[in-house]
């Protein structure tokens, strides 16, 4: 167990380095100069050339990369160009209220996906099943900013039940945190729990096929034991690496998501960032999130290990 | 008895706190962006400006008809024939640390808009030469020449005037907590989420403050604003978009208010930027003029706007007592588009490039405007572009018409002088004509207001002919609020002054 988390942390070394210099250098094609960006209307060449030597703008490209993830590996990301907050305080202000609505959408999508493939697997065929699937498709195909106003117009303009937008700290007022997240979270797990519900019906298919379900059932062990014991343990194995990949997933959902609901979270900082051309807040919020996808995966092979008695034997 | 008695003035007690405390009135208002830093001397944004009505006073304001009004300063005076300003101050106004506003403060601030690097305000009043304390109450300024807009100057951020022992103190992280001398006291700000204001008890006018604590939201999706409002989560929003005029207008608890901007919404033209400039839009005004007669504004504003916007030739706006009102913006003449076009002798079709950025309106204005051109012998190619790149690429002179906007100022020359003279630093197309060079400059060093009208009369007169700028319309800026806020008093620049507004309870 030692020797494979090792040589998996000494993997993501050079993946992180890698990623450093394409965030970097994505940013230089972007068009659009940040210091007019920064500039705003009232632009003249003395204001912009000012910004520049501010900023080190001015500065050969490797001078920058090398000042800027010289910064990083010191724990400093810079300073926003737009609102002159330090760029790790942004991120770590932020990154808490993502995890918040990540989490709560995972858990949503785990809630009604893995039932749902559970249930529609085992009534293979029957009206449960069809009902599970349409849902999925409705899951999918559904966009999330759609998904997003139409929830906000109908629960918030029309009922009245949830606040349209916004955000509060579950450490300030956990009930209000619940009533701004609740929707925002729904529409991000939703399209999760339609691939969660695909692929565990999958995988469920498969595994109620296999010789030892039917040796357990010919025990004469219980369906509910044969189901969640036998089949669903085994078919779960494919659903974690998949959890992880949509972990992912979740950090690039959030980013409309959170825009929609104006949920000041990971996903609108780096949408904002980009609009401004604020650049440093972009690559910091990307390496925090490249390197937040890394150590996810990292989970899920561990949660192999945990799962998986032949993997730990090897 | 008397531990009965004890416990009823407690209750009592308790009842009044929290009667006290549910007086508070909190406004909530909903912007289309996130401002930025929260310094006068270095703001860019418009949002920012809104947040700066609540917190910063400046030396004068702007009533809706563009007159200059007092505000820190309580009066002005021109002497050397234009070239010194004596600016008189209100007594006992404080900042909101305490500190004293008075004449080393104004010089403090006014200094350091000048001199700070990056200053966004340095370009604005740049005349400025020497800041002289004369009296506590007295600055006088002295210009390098004579400039008759500075006074405007000093209605926006320019005439903010910051605590200098803040200011020293917080060095580059004012704009964290800034410290000003308007009607609300910074509280805190929350990058992309809020900015939480609250009343300040020795206000100058505090009797003219009637809401105790604000708290701007930035909201940038149009819809999810205005449902934030329908929902009552917002007591007022800037920026509503013309689509959701009917829905507002409609529902009984939501009052809109139009204010018709400053600004102006046009079509640059290349004329002298580079290569592009050699382009028959470019090189010859009469292909120009053909251009612009075979637009019809009236439409355009009826199907994208709903008729909402005020169609315009020039580019100061009809609330300004600048406004040329003999030069209307004239009806689509096809037959003299079309004889213009045959007089240039070109091969028809002429290819037009319209750089567009890529908002749902100005898309379609650009569809609209291909389709009306082409009708005269235009074949309009429509460039989409995001904002910043389209900036970036008229700076660099690759455009050869471009659908650019401008937010305006209360002074015409804010709205001229940078976008027609030969180093104006908005000059996207590099237009050239030392005539309109010499009587821009000529215009800024007139006070008084009949003859330098006159002059401005000679520029428009101009400019109308070379057409460097098709200026299209005003725009009109919706705000919105809930029918609990009273007293709200729009004022042309859009920004919400706070003075005055009251919340009812629920």
């Amino acid at each position: 167990m030692f020797a494979f988390l090792a040589r998996r942390l000494a993997s993501i070394v050079p993946t992180l380095i890698v990623v450093s210099m394409l965030v970097f250098g994505l940013q230089l094609l972007l068009p659009g100069d940040p210091a007019s960006m920064l500039a705003g209307e009232d632009r003249d060449e003395q204001s912009l050339a000012e910004i520049r030597a501010y900023y080190g703008l001015d500065q050969p490209i490797y001078v920058q990369y090398l000042r800027w993830i010289g910064g990083v590996l010191q724990g400093d990301f810079g300073t926003s160009l737009r609102i002159g907050q330090p760029v790790l305080e942004l991120v770590l202000a932020k990154l808490p209220v993502t995890l918040q609505l990540g989490g709560m959408a995972f858990l949503i999508a785990c809630l009604i996906g893995i039932p749902m493939g559970v249930l529609s697997a085992v009534r293979k065929d029957s009206v449960w099943d069809y009902a599970a699937n349409a849902i999925a498709l409705w899951g999918l195909s559904t966009p999330n900013f759609w998904l997003g106003i139409m929830l906000i117009l109908l629960v918030s303009v029309e009922l009245g039940w949830l606040p349209p937008s916004g955000y509060v700290s579950p450490f300030e007022d956990w009930k209000q945190s619940l009533a701004t997240t609740i929707m925002p979270a729904f529409v991000l797990g939703n399209s999760i729990a339609a691939v969660f519900m695909r692929h565990t019906r999958a995988a469920m298919l498969q595994a109620l096929n296999q010789d030892y379900v039917r040796t357990a059932r010919a025990k004469g062990l219980s369906e509910k034991i044969v189901i969640n014991k036998h089949a669903l343990r085994n078919a779960l194995v494919p659903v974690v690496t998949l959890g992880a990949l949509e972990l992912g997933a979740l950090f690039s959902g959030a980013v409309l998501t959170e825009q929609v609901f104006t949920i000041p979270g990971f996903g609108k900082l780096v949408v904002d960032a980009v609009f401004n051309r604020d650049y440093l807040v972009v690559q910091g919020v990307v390496l925090v999130t490249a390197t937040a996808y890394v150590g996810f995966n990292l989970l899920a092979d561990i949660a192999y290990f945990l799962i998986n008695p032949r993997l730990r034997q090897q | 008895m008397s531990k009965f008695r004890t416990l009823m003035a407690a209750m009592t007690a308790l009842g009044l706190m929290a009667g006290a405390a549910a007086a508070q009135t909190t406004m909530r208002i909903g912007l289309a962006e996130d401002p930025d830093a929260l310094d006068p001397t270095f703001a860019r944004t418009f949002v920012g400006r809104i947040v700066f009505a609540g917190l910063c006073d400046k030396l004068f304001d702007i009533d809706n008809d563009l007159k200059i009004v007092p505000q820190l300063a309580t009066g002005f005076e021109w002497s050397d024939a234009g070239k010194t300003l004596t600016l008189k101050l209100r007594d006992g106004v404080t900042f909101h640390d305490g500190e004293k506003m008075d004449a080393e403060a104004v010089r403090f601030s006014l200094d350091r808009h000048l001199n700070a690097p990056r200053s966004g305000r340095r370009a604005e009043i740049s005349v400025v030469q020497t800041i002289t304390v004369v009296d506590p109450l007295t600055v006088r300024l002295t210009l390098s020449t004579a400039f008759a807009p500075l006074v405007a100057q000093f209605t926006d951020r320019a005439g903010m005037i910051v605590s200098p022992k803040a200011a020293i103190a917080a060095g580059d992280q004012f704009a964290a907590r800034p410290v000003c001398a308007g009607p609300f006291r910074f509280v805190e700000r929350i990058a992309q989420d809020r900015i939480v204001l609250e009343k300040f008890p020795q206000y100058w006018n505090v009797a003219n403050v009637h809401v105790d604590r604000v708290i701007y939201q930035p909201i940038p999706d149009n819809s999810v604003r205005f449902a934030n409002l329908q929902a009552g989560a917002l007591d007022m929003i800037e920026r509503l978009q013309p689509t959701d005029l009917p829905a507002a207008r409609r529902n009984a608890r939501l009052r809109v208010v139009p204010i018709s901007e400053l600004g102006y919404q046009g079509i640059t033209i290349n004329t002298g930027n580079g290569e592009r400039a050699k382009s028959p839009i470019g090189s010859d005004a009469r292909v120009r003029e053909a251009f612009d007669l075979a637009i019809d504004r009236a439409v355009i504003n009826q199907v994208v706007y709903n008729g909402e916007f005020t169609p315009t030739a020039q580019a100061v706006p009809p609330s300004s007592p600048y406004h040329n009102k003999n030069l209307k913006a004239s009806a689509r003449n096809l037959d003299r588009a079309k004889a213009l076009m045959a007089q240039t002798g070109l091969r028809l079709p002429v290819v037009v490039n319209l750089t567009t950025p890529p908002n749902p309106d100005l898309r379609q204005v650009a569809e609209i405007v291909q389709a009306m051109t082409k009708e005269a012998g235009f074949d309009v190619r429509i460039n989409v572009m995001e904002f910043a790149s389209s900036l970036n690429a008229a700076e660099r002179g690759e455009f050869e018409a471009y659908l650019l906007a401008w937010s305006g100022r209360p002074d015409p020359d804010g709205n001229l002088y940078v976008f027609v003279t030969k180093d104006g630093p908005q000059n996207y197309g590099k237009y050239l004509n030392p005539e309109v060079d010499r009587l821009m400059d000529e215009q800024r060093t007139i006070a008084d207001p009949t003859q330098r009208m006159a002059v401005l009369e000679k520029i428009s007169a101009i400019t109308a002919a070379d057409r460097p700028i098709l200026y299209m319309w005003h725009r009109t800026n919706f705000l919105a609020h809930g029918q609990r806020l009273t007293g709200f008093v729009p004022v042309t620049d859009g920004l919400i002054r706070l003075q005055g507004v009251r919340l009812a309870a629920n």
